[in-house]
């Protein structure tokens, strides 16, 4: 298969057909911000921290970078002043959320948000779907999914699953970028008080 | 609802994992609230993981995971019905039944909803019951018509 040649912040870059636009700027070394974002796990697209200006003849939009595939002559800006707004406001946003998460107040700091820009909303989950995804992706076990929508969307565990399955894995706990995944999973547990979950 | 009309629905759908809404649909209509044994039951006989029965029933307002009375009654909240009068309807029809919007009497009799446009603004304020229109609704009508159920 012939090489996609296309154009990041100025460089010529060479990429594989399939190849999404975040995987081809890593591969030269542009490092594009990412939440929700896992190398073993397909890209959801939840986060929009990755947004990016494509053009293709001429014409801009923005566009997620972790979903958006390689095309010939794309030129992509990874940087810019509106770009940078963008994500900006994106991780203003999600710190009303999440406003001790350590990664977004990282990346808040490095696009200089302001936690304090939207009233808080404490829902601390920032919809980033990795718990989910992780555990039917890579464990295949369905253990926690997605509950309800829009705004009132949370996670959810289904708690005789996790009873007989998460002590001996708890592989998502780190993945979450608030922590609310583990609140969620002790309050599971305390639901589930009259069936004590196993701890060793 | 038993198990063996739900096995029997899962069978009309050839088992399958793709009739998942239509299976879900069929006993929400028939037992008008999904049992937390028939979607265990399903998730086994389609091979469907829970966490998707579970936002599936979570995501479309179609599907009740707590029983149902046997009527369901809907007051449209919609703009044109509220400006003709549909919080007064409400507020009669919560007197006569004696519960609030989302619940369900003790006797398993109604369910309250309020909906947000039923599509028939010209019919004002509109009280549908299982699904049958009653349009240009007074407050002092609402009994005359929950009276005639069961
Ligand atoms: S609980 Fe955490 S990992 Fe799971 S979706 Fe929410 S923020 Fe993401
Ligand atoms: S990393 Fe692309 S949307 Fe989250």
């Amino acid at each position: 298969m012939s090489p996609i040649l296309l154009k990041i912040d100025g460089a010529k870059v060479q990429a594989q057909e399939g190849m999404s636009v975040w995987e081809a700027a890593a591969s030269v070394g542009i490092a594009i911000p990412s939440l929700c974002l896992h190398g073993q796990l397909e890209p959801y697209g939840a986060c929009r921290v990755c947004m990016v200006e494509v053009e293709v003849k001429g014409w801009t939009r923005l566009v997620a970078s972790c979903c958006y595939p390689v095309e010939p002559d794309l030129v992509v800006r990874t940087r810019s002043t509106k770009i940078d707004k963008i994500r900006k406001t994106i991780l203003e946003l999600l710190l009303a959320h999440a406003p001790d998460s350590p990664q977004l107040k990282a990346m808040g700091q490095e696009y200089g948000a302001n936690p304090n820009r939207f009233e808080k909303e404490a829902s601390f989950c920032v919809h980033c779907g990795l718990c989910v995804r992780y555990c039917a992706e890579v464990k295949k076990l369905n253990v926690v999914g997605f509950v309800d929508r829009g705004t009132r969307r949370e996670i959810g565990f289904i708690p005789e699953l996790a009873a007989k399955e998460c002590w001996n894995c708890k592989e998502c706990f780190p993945l979450c970028p608030t922590s609310a995944l583990q609140a969620a999973y002790v309050l599971t547990e305390a639901l589930y008080a009259p069936h004590p979950f196993p701890k060793s | 609802m038993d198990l063996e009309r739900v096995d029997q629905i899962i069978e009309k759908h050839n088992s399958e994992a793709s009739s998942l809404i239509q299976v879900l649909l069929e006993i929400q209509s028939e037992n008008h609230w999904l049992p937390k044994e028939a979607l265990e039951r399903i998730a086994q006989r389609l091979d469907v993981p829970m966490t998707r029965i579970q936002h599936i029933a979570t995501f479309y307002k179609a599907f009740s995971l707590v029983p149902k009375g046997r009527h369901e009654v809907h007051i449209c909240m919609g703009t044109a019905c509220h400006v003709r009068g549909a919080p007064r309807i409400l507020d009669t029809v919560q007197d006569l039944i004696g519960i609030k919007p989302g619940e369900t009497d003790l006797d398993m009799k109604f369910s309250l909803q309020t909906v947000n446009c039923l599509g028939c603004c010209a019919l004002g304020p509109v009280m549908e019951v299982d699904g049958v229109y009653h349009g240009k609704m007074a407050p002092a009508k609402t009994a005359d018509i929950l009276k005639n159920y069961e």
